[in-house]
């Protein structure tokens, strides 16, 4: 049901963009507007994540918000990862790994019957712990692979515009213009990960995810990330996973804290709130003692 | 403790421990008995490699002629070429390589991106006992399958193609297998995450990035293939005369040629041992270029991968 209307849905969507894409990309370098198109909540509801007979993460209910940033914070092997990989079914990737429980998209069941995990990907990007442009293709080609790799057929003009609109939201444009036809592996850390970033708003999903994607950068890197975050937010529902606080402080709205009792327990959501009231009065103790530092 | 760490007494004491131990000379002589003997075996390894190679350069240079390349031994007595066993070679060969390499990559794409639990398990080992199949019991199947529909005593040129891909697919999995596996998996989930579905992952991702290792993998595989006797001598027979046709006749090859020529040397004994020397040359210098190849491609096509 979600496959075949998403899908079309997204064409539109894309069409419409693509029209007035245009005269953004030509006039604005800065912040790109939300062009009246509505980011999507994503409302998770007593999710169970397992990896065989291991349970990752118990009964996380959680309601994502559009055009904010939620971070997921917790110390390592707390599950939040896991539990990001299967709000756009990555999970599922991993052998033997299932799911159990509800996640919508705007009131739609992605784990729905009849639901293609590939259509649910096109509609959730996501950007990875370690840069991963695609080594054999140009930086132009990374950018346009949400394209070329699906067979969506748009024209040659189309891809111009749609790949230096990406690239300008991913604040990348000004440094690679002159050399879209070069390998995507040779740029710096940073840069690349501004290429997938790029490559991921570039097929325009309503939801992007993003898994740790400073960890690999420099600190300024990560502050060009962090800026760039905060701009997309007014086009997409995002959420980030970081280990680091002082990011989930300085760039999400709303922050969720995961926690486990002990290595081998799965992971719990403890408790979700607007950021700042989660560093300054937390309600559980748990939260504030990894806030403030004094575990984990 | 910390504060008396540089103080010249306690440092004093400290290299003189080190120095009356004794333990540096005796742990310099084993390294050098050591580095002596594994020195010692690397040049035993090489040295019938060079003898070889030297040996057969040697007496296989006097047989080397413009005939050499350019005619075959059609009714000639003593003289003659050897054209139509270099270009039976090719032949045979090729036709063994367009047969294994898509066998042997969809097999290792199946092994590496699909196959999961037991039946890999189960496949991955018949591919091992594959590699270990004797040469003449694959020219013995090849014979015997094309035997149950052409008939006994049938010799054809595709016959030992089919023979030596059943040597070289289980050669050709290995080695694709061995490069898909190292093509790391964030490059597979950045796909994913693309919305790209999986076979599309593998023919527009995971082989390209692969590419120059697959290539690689094939070229050595046919080096490995190329120089095969006992398999050709039982299906494609021997022959005097060119033939590039591989679905109609006797086809010859270099190496049967070379054993032929050794085994019947006919009135003029001399040339025809001079031609086999030749013949064999001739065979190791193909199986050279080809390994050169192999390592100019990957080096030139190789991915970048972090």
């Amino acid at each position: 049901m979600l496959g075949a209307a998403t899908k079309r849905k997204t064409a539109e969507e894309r069409q419409g963009t693509m029209s007035d894409s245009s005269a953004v990309t030509a006039t604005s370098t800065g912040p790109v507007t939300a062009a009246g198109r509505p980011a999507k909540t994503i409302e998770a509801r007593g999710v169970n994540l397992f990896y065989g007979d291991f349970q990752a993460v118990e009964d996380v209910s959680i309601t994502i918000e559009p055009n904010k940033v939620t971070a997921l914070i917790g110390s390592s092997g707390c599950g939040k990862t896991t539990f990001l990989r299967s709000l756009n079914r990555m999970h599922e990737l991993t052998p033997g790994a299932s799911v159990k429980g509800e996640i919508t998209l705007d009131g739609e069941d992605i784990y729905g019957a009849g639901v293609d995990p590939v259509a649910v990907r096109r509609l959730i990007g996501m950007v990875f712990q370690q840069p991963n442009p695609f080594p054999t293709m140009s930086i132009y080609d990374n950018v346009a692979a949400g394209f070329n790799l699906n067979a969506k057929k748009i024209s040659k003009v189309q891809k111009d515009v749609a790949v230096e609109r990406s690239l300008r939201g991913a604040h990348l444009w000004e440094e690679v213009k002159d050399r879209l036809d070069k390998p995507g592996g040779g740029l710096s850390g940073g840069q690349q990960q501004r290429l997938c970033i790029a490559r991921a708003i570039a097929v325009e999903p309503e939801v992007l995810l993003m898994d740790e994607p400073c960890s690999a950068l420099d600190p300024v890197a990560t502050l060009a990330i962090e800026d760039l975050i905060g701009e997309l937010k007014s086009r997409y529902t995002i959420v980030i996973v970081t280990h680091n606080m002082q990011q989930a402080a300085r760039a999400s709205d709303v922050t969720a804290f995961f926690n486990i009792e002990e290595t081998g327990k799965p992971g719990r959501l403890v408790e979700a709130g607007p950021t700042e009231e989660i560093f300054t009065k937390p309600t559980k103790q748990e939260t504030e003692d990894y806030v403030s530092g004094r575990f984990g | 403790m910390e504060s008396s760490a540089h103080s010249p007494a306690l440092g004093q004491v400290q290299t003189s421990r080190l120095l009356a131990s004794g333990l540096g000379w005796r742990r310099r002589s084993v390294n050098i008995v050591m580095t002596a003997l594994i020195a010692g075996a690397f040049v035993l390894a090489m040295l019938p490699l060079f003898s070889l190679v030297f040996e057969v350069a040697k007496r296989g240079i006097p047989g080397l002629s413009a005939e050499f390349f350019t005619s075959d031994a059609r009714g000639v007595v003593g003289g003659g070429g050897a054209a139509h066993a270099i270009v039976g070679t090719l032949v045979i060969t090729g036709v063994a390589a367009v047969i294994s390499v898509p066998i042997g990559i969809m097999a290792a794409i199946y092994l590496n991106e699909y196959g999961a639990g037991r039946l890999r398990r189960a496949l991955t080992f018949f591919v091992d006992v594959m590699t270990g199949i004797p040469s003449i019991v694959a020219g013995l199947f090849a014979y015997a399958l094309f035997e149950l529909f052409l008939g006994p005593g049938i010799r054809l040129g595709v016959m030992g193609s089919l023979a030596l891909s059943v040597l070289m697919i289980p050669i050709v999995i290995r080695s694709a297998e061995e490069v898909l596996k190292i093509v790391p998996n964030h490059l597979r989930e950045a796909a994913y995450a693309l919305g790209t579905p999986k076979w599309k992952t593998i023919t527009k991702v995971v082989l390209p990035t692969a590419f120059a290792g697959l290539v690689t993998g094939v070229m050595i595989a046919v080096a490995r293939i190329v120089g095969e006797t006992a398999p050709l001598l039982v299906t494609t027979g021997v022959v005097d005369s060119m033939n590039t046709n591989p679905f109609q006749g006797r086809m010859q090859n270099l190496a049967v040629y070379a054993y032929n020529e050794y085994r019947s040397p006919g009135v003029m004994k001399q040339a025809s041992y001079d031609k086999a020397w030749a013949a064999a040359l001739t065979l190791i210098a193909i199986v050279m270029i080809l390994n050169i190849a192999a390592r100019f491609v990957y080096r030139r096509y190789k991915t970048e991968i972090r």
